[in-house]
């Protein structure tokens, strides 16, 4: 969507560094789910541990672009889609917060292990769940960039996959809790890790809603596709 | 394109889009000049005011006009009132007393010009002075009030003023208004038309005009991107 210029070209600045702004954060939010699954799945508590400081960067962006946004607001009073633009930064800023803020409590959960590692073939459905999210990061950030219509919608339909996958790895989980009381412990934490990436999911389609938002001036009308039946999973035995 | 009753229709557009043309067709000021006509229906009251049999003394008095340059006659702050009503009836004093009042207070100057109403009319300020023209025009009981750019002469207080006395208006008038200044358009008005070289482009409810315009040229033009 090619737009011709501002008649003032700080108003075209002060969007782009916006803009930019949310690019970064973005790009930060996929490092640490990266990082911090990795961390899980290498036993690696320094890296845990550097994932858990970096936060603090990315809540620092998210401040960064509020107050950016509050005074585009103040100045320029935006209209149209440039009011769009403005909104759907402050609500990507808050969902790709939230993205980081669960990676930085996956983190946290590798180092409160302590060394009680499950085993890997545990750990392989969250992998896989983190591999979808992160492709879903990608896809959405990049719709974003491009301003790009089909990729959002492409993301809004996507989630599903990543609620099966989180509903698959939650009976596993049971299973193993059931086995072997000492196996509780660990389980309860990957279970708390496949939620967040789960709802790490669930945040990259509010981002697909907003750069629908963002393009088309309306939400997205359908339902959201749901396929998350965690909050009722109850293991059927044998 | 319709100017709805009770509602505030804002025209907004580049110089020369036509917009204050366009207003002083619909209570006829192109007769009072030589070489102007005007084509078309402009229909108030399932007439069309564009006939030549429309009277026109009394179009005028049905459809008020505020300019943009407040424009009080030079006569005293009451007679500014009187004067118009005497035009088209016959009142007694007292009658005539009440109905000045009324039309000061209905433009939000009665109670700073109560104790002067023999002071000249332009000895006010310029805010006061435009919200006599707007108490003049009210007093002939109009059913439609027509506002060319009432604001751009004035500060950011009379200003809102203003705006805050349109807002009390429309309920009872069909305001229609004539202005370059966005975001005034965006907090006054109920409906928008943008109009640019002459044609009106898009109309609609306000609110969606500033969110979500559908012309590209209306979406340039809110948003500043003309030029």
């Amino acid at each position: 969507m090619t737009m011709s210029d501002h008649t003032m070209k700080a108003f075209d600045t002060d969007l782009q560094d916006l803009s930019r702004m949310v690019a970064e954060m973005g790009g930060l939010a996929e490092k640490q789910v990266a990082d911090s699954v990795d961390a899980l799945a290498t036993r690696d508590t320094a890296l845990a541990q550097r994932v858990s400081s970096a936060d603090a960067n990315i809540d620092a962006l998210q401040r960064e672009i509020e107050e950016r946004a509050v005074l585009i607001i103040a100045r320029r009073q935006p209209m149209a889609v440039d009011l769009r633009e403005v909104v759907g930064a402050l609500r990507l800023a808050n969902d790709l917060e939230r993205i980081g803020d669960l990676a930085k409590n996956i983190a946290k959960r590798v180092m409160a292990l302590n060394g009680e590692f499950p085993p890997p073939k545990l750990i392989r459905g969250v992998e896989h769940m983190t591999d979808l999210v992160l492709q879903q990061m990608k896809l959405v950030l990049d719709a974003y960039g491009g301003r790009d219509i089909s990729k959002a919608m492409a993301v809004w339909r996507g989630d599903e996959e990543i609620d099966a996958v989180c509903t698959s790895v939650f009976r596993e989980l049971l299973t193993y809790m059931m086995e072997d009381p000492r196996n509780i412990t660990f389980c309860i934490h990957l279970m708390f890790c496949a939620k967040n990436i789960e709802r790490m999911g669930d945040h990259a389609t509010n981002i697909a809603e907003t750069v629908h938002y963002i393009i088309e001036g309306h939400p997205i009308a359908d339902q959201r596709p749901k396929g998350d039946t965690t909050t009722i999973a109850a293991l059927r035995t044998g | 394109m319709p100017l709805y009753r009770g509602k505030v229709t804002a025209f907004i557009g580049p110089s020369g889009c036509g917009k204050s043309t366009l207003l002083r067709i619909l209570n006829r000021m192109y007769d009072l000049y030589p070489n102007q006509r005007a084509t078309g229906h402009v229909t108030l009251d399932s007439a069309n005011i564009l006939s030549p049999s429309q009277d026109l003394n009394l179009l005028r008095a049905k459809v008020g006009m505020v300019f943009q340059k407040p424009t009080p006659f030079p006569m005293t702050i009451f007679e500014n009132i009187a004067f118009g009503i005497r035009l088209y009836e016959r009142l007694t004093k007292s009658e005539l007393e009440d109905r000045v009042r009324h039309a000061l207070e209905r433009a939000a100057l009665w109670d700073e010009v109560k104790d002067k109403l023999g002071a000249n009319g332009l000895s006010l300020s310029g805010g006061q002075q435009q919200r006599l023209c707007i108490a003049r025009t009210v007093a002939v009981r109009p059913e439609v009030i027509l506002f060319d750019e009432p604001c751009s002469a004035l500060d950011p207080i009379s200003t809102a003023k203003i705006e805050e006395l349109i807002d009390e208006l429309k309920d009872d008038y069909t305001i229609a208004i004539v202005t370059h200044n966005m975001q005034q358009a965006a907090r006054v008005s109920d409906f928008t038309a943008f109009m640019y070289l002459g044609e009106l482009v898009e109309f609609g409810e306000t609110t969606r005009i500033f969110t979500t315009p559908n012309d590209r040229r209306t979406q340039d033009y809110i948003t500043g991107r003309f030029g």
